[in-house]
């Protein structure tokens, strides 16, 4: 059926509503990307099946979702009226649960969310600090909505903001996104409303709106997974995006790494043309507009916007050079509009709810929230939607339940690749784009990598700069070259052959890339060896001048020792030796030969008595 | 023998039909504007890899030259030119693999398996790589296969695990 207009989308609302309304419990089990993982498919099928065996096909809707954001904990399951929030879902946890919550309405608490910080589990969504915190703009029906779903979509409000865009000028549209203050998500934080009011200014017949959901921050999720919880949102972003510029076709660029989000859009955009949002005429107007997914094949630069319309059009995805800008000539040569996946999923709400309503939230020139992917050392692991502005130490603690196994903090890696790191005397910095940057990190696109004393910096920026290798396109010699020099100082300094000459040119090094190499993956190459020089020289010095890995990483630079006290001379450890670096008779105390060993860990792992420790 | 006549035969139809769908996508395709990478997945799905014959057969079929068509297939890690096996073992030979014996394990493999290091079993089965360290070198020496990791293997343990793999299609 076609929708032609706010009647329409309102008698679609009224049915689903009246439809869902009539059930007693909702279970909603997450679908998203990690929870896929841990089998909640599974999870699912028992849970419909076990439904109807119990006769309460009547009573209890089950509704398969997107990410609800707790990502280790999958597979996560939501139970309304009462809000429960349950995790570790398996097959047989759901028995018990449907058994005691849904039919006897007793709360099973121990298979409830358990919250790290506060050392006890918390039942309610609502009560849990992990959600209460956040706020959800972008997020808003991503985990809540079933994802295939249009009448879902179209009841918690969808499309509405598209049939207002279309009865606007495009002038006003853009008007009220530039006085939003959003900014672009995809890592520059370049503002929508000037790019937008370009793109509007573009003289051409033909135009392109281009979504970048390439994603390659190793790290990061946010985007796949506002796509696979809730694909409507970016076509109704997009929609009003091509209006606002005069595009009749958007493209949006995936990477290959993401079937899922890739199957569930192009679903998404069927659906959308059975029910004329995409095609001619969209929702009654004289606004003709399609959208098609280009898949990506698994190269980081693509990411960068001129080298991402050159994979569009089939080529080798080596970036342009600018100008031309994209809005002057882009893709296929048009005047062409590009912007990240979350920045489509704020323009539905900005629309409807109003540029100052979304500049209420955030702080300075960083309005509105943003979406972040926790990972590394923290305990709640996952996907997360914060005002611009909240506190590391917050988002870390509060929301993130802080450091795994009770370990200190060292630092948080933002931005990825192109990012640095905050130190614990900087955890108090709120999270927006010029404190960011006055740190030497970057807001990036959300990942959000947090580091306990556990790891070395020397290494994780040994790990970034040998992913940049990887990636480097070779099209221009800062990056192709340059990266590479300084990954073999890097690959000295961390094998213990490092001098303190190679800090200083390291540094000159990354300048000379950062304001010579042709596009942004180079320039911003250098940004985690110089945030951990700047932060960590200590421990650049440590591994250089005392041949030691403070963080016990760098395995060349590891010493085995054995424990006088513990060692009860069995030999184990010397005949399973590989150099037979290890001296001493039966029954005495055996040593190692510091100049022999090649710190393979065989002896630690062949003494029964724990007497051998690595330092 | 009559068996050895059907199972060729049932390869060149499958061949031929595979030929097929790429030119049904090829024309799918062909009113729209830079699809060589998305031609390239589908060609990739079919096949399981891209032979110089397939990139030929798109090239000629999209009005490009072979080397443009390669050009862009090399650029990009998804893409393959040599089939991918169902199972790749992969021999750690960090310094506490090597010393511990990987070398003898590398030696062992080739022999069980009548081929060379990087290359692939004539069923497609296996294929055997060589890896600097997977950072378990207190297990040493370990042989991945796959995502997993055999820890302390002896040559006499690896029929025993190639036979897990094999095992487990039947
Ligand atoms: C090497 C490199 C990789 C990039 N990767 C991404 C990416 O994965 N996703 C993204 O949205 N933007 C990425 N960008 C930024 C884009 O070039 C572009 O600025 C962005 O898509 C614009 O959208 P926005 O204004 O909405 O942020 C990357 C930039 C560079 C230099
Ligand atoms: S995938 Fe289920 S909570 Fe993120």
């Amino acid at each position: 059926m076609r929708i032609n207009d706010v009647k329409d989308l309102k008698k679609i609302a009224d049915r689903y509503l009246a439809e869902v309304g009539k059930y007693e419990h909702t279970i909603y089990v997450c679908g998203g990307g990690g929870c896929l993982s841990s089998k909640c498919q599974d999870t699912k099928a028992f849970i419909d099946s076990y439904i109807k065996y119990r006769g309460l096909s009547e009573k209890v809707n089950v509704v398969f979702t997107g990410c609800m954001g707790t990502c280790a904990m999958g597979p996560v399951v939501l139970i309304e009226p009462e809000r429960t929030y349950y995790v570790h879902v398996t097959p047989e946890r759901a028995k018990d649960i449907i058994d005691s919550h849904v039919i006897a309405g007793d709360v099973i608490e121990e298979y409830t969310f358990f919250d790290n910080a506060l050392g006890k589990h918390i039942p309610c969504i609502d009560d849990i600090p992990f959600f209460s915190e956040q706020v959800q703009i972008v997020l808003n029906k991503c985990g809540k909505i079933p994802f295939d779903s249009i009448e879902a979509y179209v009841a918690k409000g969808g499309f509405t903001a598209e049939a207002k865009a279309l009865g606007m000028t495009p002038e006003e549209i853009v008007d009220e996104v530039t006085r939003s203050g959003l900014r672009g998500r995809g890592g520059a934080g370049f503002p929508t409303g000037i790019k937008w009011s370009a793109g509007m200014k573009a003289p051409g017949e033909n135009k392109c709106i281009v979504c970048n959901a390439d994603e390659g921050d190793p790290g990061a999720f946010m985007d796949r997974s506002a796509i696979e919880g809730d694909p409507f949102c970016l076509i109704e972003g997009m929609t009003i995006g091509g209006y606002a510029i005069g595009a009749k076709q958007g493209y949006v660029y995936c990477r290959a790494e993401y079937p899922i989000a890739i199957e569930r859009f192009n679903k998404a955009v069927e659906i959308a043309r059975e029910y004329g949002l995409l095609g001619r005429n969209i929702l009654g107007s004289h606004f003709d507009f399609d959208i098609e997914l280009r898949i990506g094949a698994g190269a980081f630069v693509c990411g960068e916007e001129t080298a991402l319309m050159e994979s569009i059009e089939g080529d080798r995805g080596e970036p342009r050079q600018k100008p031309p800008f994209p809005f002057e000539s882009g893709l296929f040569g048009y005047p062409t509009i590009i912007n990240n996946v979350e920045t489509y999923y704020n323009i539905a709400e900005i629309i409807n709810k109003g540029a100052d309503w979304f500049a209420s939230y955030g702080v300075g020139r960083s309005k509105g929230t943003k979406v972040f992917a926790l990972a590394g050392d923290v305990v709640n692991t996952g996907i997360v939607e914060v005002p611009m502005g909240m506190p590391l130490r917050k988002l870390i603690y509060e929301i993130g339940g802080g450091i795994t196994d009770g370990k200190a903090f060292k630092a948080a890696q933002i931005g990825g690749p192109s990012g640095g790191c905050i130190t614990e005397q900087n955890l108090d910095t709120p999270v927006d784009y010029e404190s960011l940057t006055a740190l030497g990190a970057i807001m990036g696109s959300g990942g959000l990598i947090v580091m306990s004393e556990d790891t070395c910096m020397v290494d994780t920026a040994r790990f970034f700069l040998q992913f940049i290798q990887d990636e480097s396109c070779g099209k221009c010699t800062p990056c192709r070259v340059g990266t590479k020099r300084m990954l073999e100082i890097l690959e000295r300094i961390v094998s213990g052959k490092g001098t303190l000459e190679d800090i200083d040119t390291l540094n000159g090094l990354a300048n000379v890339i950062k304001d010579t190499a042709m596009c942004g993956l180079g320039q911003t190459a250098p940004n985690p060896v110089l945030s951990t020089i700047a932060n960590f020289r200590e421990e650049y010095e440590a591994h250089i001048v005392d041949k030691v890995c403070p963080a016990h990483i760098c395995s060349a630079l590891a010493k085995y020792y054995i424990v006088p006290e513990l060692c009860k001379g069995c030999t184990l450890c010397a005949r399973n030796c590989p150099v037979y670096c290890i001296n001493g008779k039966a029954k005495t105390i055996h040593t190692i030969d510091q100049d022999k060993c090649i710190k393979c860990g065989t002896c630690i792992s062949n003494c029964s008595f724990g007497a051998i420790v690595r330092k | 023998m009559s068996d050895v006549v059907k199972t060729l035969t049932a390869e060149e139809l499958e061949r031929r039909a595979n030929y097929e769908k790429l030119a049904n996508v090829i024309d799918l395709y062909s009113g729209k504007e830079g699809c060589l990478i998305q031609v390239l997945h589908a060609a990739q799905d079919i096949f399981g890899y891209l032979p110089y014959e397939v990139q030929q057969f798109v090239a000629d079929n999209m009005g490009f030259s072979v080397s443009h068509v390669s050009s862009v297939s090399s650029f990009y890690s998804f893409f393959s030119t040599t089939p991918k096996t169902k199972h790749e073992i992969k021999v750690c030979l960090g310094t506490a693999c090597y010393v511990r014996g990987g070398k003898a394990l590398v030696e062992k493999l080739q022999e069980l398996l009548g081929i060379g290091i990087g290359e692939a079993t004539s069923d497609n089965f296996f294929s055997i790589h060589i890896t600097r360290c997977v950072g378990a070198c207190g297990l040493a020496p370990v042989v991945v296969v796959d995502e997993d990791v055999h820890k302390q293997v002896k040559p006499g343990d690896l029929a025993g695990i190639l036979e897990q793999y094999r095992g487990a299609e039947v």
